[in-house]
């Protein structure tokens, strides 16, 4: 790098003394390359090298153990997996099942409870605290009270729906009742997110639109349809856009409550449980890195989608 | 061309931090005064605990304990023992669930010359059935420290109310009477054991050995289409459904079993002997004072449940303290210590001990009968014998869950058979 020798061409125009040690002046010139540098290696490390990994795994038979020889198999794996109607596809359904559900529903219920609290009211403080409870919980936890509480034989939510004079469900345990169950739970836990998201939109938003629609006659309903609406849209956008990277992803609640294989019947396997189960039961590591990477491109392509739909709405 | 050198560097890094985990080999050079050993929960690790400092005492070696529940174990191993670490130099382990698969990937050290060097320790005296299961290509890979039968768990006081004088004798029996139980006694299920497609295997292998079926047959061809697997099959899965708690899961392990049967929620449970102290500790059990035991029923072909080595301890094949973590076996697995083991309340693999009578006094007297009596009759697999014994637990445990979902078993076990043969013979290859 002969080019940085002379204190003239010192890069970013900040003049260096002639004296300067030659390993200064290197740093120097060299600087936005090496204050970046620690968080380029965090990247590499972290996140480039396992991918880039799980991209090779997805190519080879690799399975029982990681160091066992594995076998270079192109896109076997790939064919076998998008041609599997047994258990990738009905996954992907229930990835899809779940997401959309619990979106809608988060982003619905988030929205009312948003514009509830949008306006002080006496005891404001502990309405906040109590609608963030479920948040501050930890999944594995929250989907452990649950399978108490939907249990068929003991839990409560059946009890509670004796006293009212239903019969009981089968909740978690029932075939067509299970991924139901666990929407539910989802959206107890992460509806505050959507509240809180919407709840920063919403305080930001300047009165006087408002103030013009009251006086041109707008009902409670229009103004909310053609003011609050389209002025928040951004922001339901993120919300929409963060809680459903989330809820694609989820794992944690769908595994403490039915277990490995999402249940007997795969009830709730969505893609991360069964890739899950690819690898840590079945050791299926080459097969597993394949449904990854798959999912991995599913999520890549929803958020794609997502943020384009934002830019347009932005415009 | 800068950028390119800036890639380059982080490469390098990543390659200097991926050489400095492979590092370590498997020979002794880092042996240590700390043995690293890791267990499961269970009544065994429990008790072996309370023994530990005495271990420390004689040997002047310290031991590090990890101990966590067998999914966990499961993934713990699954992740370490792949990346060859060395932090794990005893390992208790499933023989039958895992030992293959830990012999096929060079995990679990050869122990064959320990074994046969320690005559005071005496090889010779474990049960043979056992010893063949931590056997792998006629190298000892590890040491059987728990057995396990199948046995009937019972209530004594609703057998009675019930004007029944002892616990049934034959499966036939067992159905007649709870069935009998449940119409009499509203919110008590008459039976209850494992429902999950996996957990479920296990206990279900009994049913089928004494229906006459077993998973496979001696020329290694799927059989749980014959017959008597279908037979067997509808059996357990109807007894379930039809004297089965009401709303019944079909998740079920044993701990949400047995708690349904603690809860005194059911009359009858068929389960690993092993796990007895749950139902009768006070503390745990809601039922202590009135749970009996019985020899598992007998079908067509007789009573024959499965007597199998549950749990062994094996040695980390990348431990570099491989010789300190065979003293730690040597004495864990002694005589002296099986005994106090076993009158702690956990079935040992050591004939003497079973010979002897103060091993067997802390046991209820019914249990001590039931397992004698297993003993003789015993299928050494509780499950298909097979490398990824995972797979296999799904396809051949399908048809259960099937049969209590109130589906044709029938086919169900049509079904599975041709998708375990497939299985076999993928693994064959």
């Amino acid at each position: 790098m002969s080019t940085v020798t002379t204190p003239t061409r010192a890069a970013g125009g900040v003049g260096v003394m002639p004296d300067t040690p030659g390993w200064a002046r290197w740093a120097n010139a060299h600087r936005k390359w090496l204050f970046a540098a620690p968080a380029m290696a965090f990247v590499a490390v972290l996140i480039v090298f396992p991918l880039a990994w799980t991209g090779y795994l997805s190519l080879t038979d690799a399975e029982g153990s990681v160091r066992a020889e594995s076998e270079f198999v192109g896109f076997r794996n790939y064919l076998d997996v998008l041609s599997d109607t047994d258990r990738f596809w009905p996954a992907v359904g229930r990835t899809a099942t779940f997401t959309l559900a619990a979106l809608l529903f988060e982003v619905v219920l988030g929205m009312a409870i948003a514009l509830l609290l949008w306006r002080p009211f006496k005891g404001e403080k502990w309405v906040r605290v109590a609608i963030l409870m479920p948040l501050v919980a930890t999944p594995v936890a929250v989907g452990m009270m649950w399978r108490l509480i939907f249990d068929p034989n003991i839990g409560l939510a059946n009890q509670v729906l004796g006293w009212i004079g239903i019969g009981p469900q089968p909740w978690l345990a029932g075939q067509h009742t299970a991924l139901p169950t666990t929407i539910f739970i989802d959206v107890w836990q992460w509806t505050p997110m959507v509240v809180l998201i919407l709840l920063a939109g919403l305080t930001s938003l300047s009165d006087e639109p408002q103030e013009a629609a009251l006086i041109d006659g707008a009902s409670t309903w229009q103004r909310f349809r053609h003011v609050t609406l389209p002025l928040l849209m951004p922001t339901v956008l993120v919300a929409i856009l963060l809680r459903g990277i989330d809820a694609l992803k989820t794992f944690d609640i769908l595994y403490a409550t039915k277990g490995r294989g999402g249940g007997s019947f795969h009830e709730v396997e969505t893609l991360n449980v069964y890739a899950y189960g690819l690898s840590f039961d079945y050791n299926e590591y080459g097969v597993s890195s394949t449904v990854l990477i798959l999912f991995f491109l599913i999520i890549i392509g929803s958020m794609w989608a997502l943020t384009a739909r934002r830019k347009e709405a932005q415009r | 061309m800068r950028r390119r050198s800036i890639f380059g560097t982080s490469l390098a890094v990543v390659a200097a931090l991926g050489l400095s985990a492979c590092g370590g080999g498997g020979d002794d050079s880092g042996a240590s005064k700390t043995v690293r050993v890791t267990l499961a929960n269970h009544v065994w690790t429990e008790s072996i605990k309370q023994a530990l400092p005495e271990f420390e005492k004689q040997t002047g070696l310290k031991v590090e304990l990890t101990q966590l529940g067998e999914d966990q174990l499961s993934d713990q191993y699954n992740v370490k023992l792949n990346a060859g670490s060395s932090d794990i130099d005893v390992m208790m382990y499933r023989p039958l669930q895992e030992g293959k698969l830990f012999a096929k990937n060079k995990y679990l050290a050869d122990l064959s010359e320990h074994v046969k060097s320690s005559k005071d320790w005496d090889f010779d005296d474990f049960q043979s059935g056992p010893v063949e299961a931590t056997t792998y290509e006629d190298k000892t890979v590890g040491v059987p420290i728990i057995t396990e039968q199948e046995v009937l768990y019972y209530r004594k006081d609703l057998l009675a109310k019930a004007g029944l004088s002892a616990p049934p004798k034959t499966l036939d029996e067992l159905k007649a009477a709870a069935a009998k139980i449940k119409a009499a006694e509203p919110g008590t299920a008459g039976f209850v054991a494992r429902t999950g497609k996996s957990p479920a295997v296990t206990q279900f292998s009994s049913f089928l050995y004494s229906f006459g079926g077993d998973f496979v047959d001696d020329s290694g061809k799927a059989t749980v289409n014959s017959d008597a697997a279908k037979q067997a099959y509808a059996f357990y899965g109807g007894l379930i459904k039809d004297a089965g708690p009401a709303n019944v899961s079909t998740d079920m392990g044993w701990p949400e079993a047995m708690a349904i049967f603690t809860q005194g929620k059911a009359a009858f449970y068929t389960e690993a002997n092993s796990l007895y102290k749950n139902a009768t500790d006070p503390a745990k059990s809601k039922v202590a004072d009135t749970v009996g035991f019985a020899p598992f029923p007998a079908g067509p072909a007789g009573s024959k449940p499965y007597n199998i080595p549950s749990w062994a301890l094996g040695v980390n094949d990348s431990s570099e303290n491989k010789s300190n973590a065979w003293k730690f076996i040597e004495w864990a697995t002694g005589k002296e210590q099986t005994l106090a083991l076993q009158k702690a309340g956990v079935p040992s693999a050591r004939t003497s001990v079973w010979e002897n009578p103060e091993g067997t006094a802390g046991y209820p007297k019914d249990l001590v009968e039931a397992i004698t009596e297993s003993g003789k009759a015993g299928v050494a697999h509780d499950r298909p014998v097979v490398v990824k014994v995972a797979q296999a637990r799904e396809i051949v445990g399908q048809p259960i869950v099937d049969a209590i979902a109130g589906k044709d078993a029938e086919a169900a076990a049509d079904t599975a058979n041709e998708a375990f043969q497939k299985f076999l013979d993928d693994e064959a290859r």
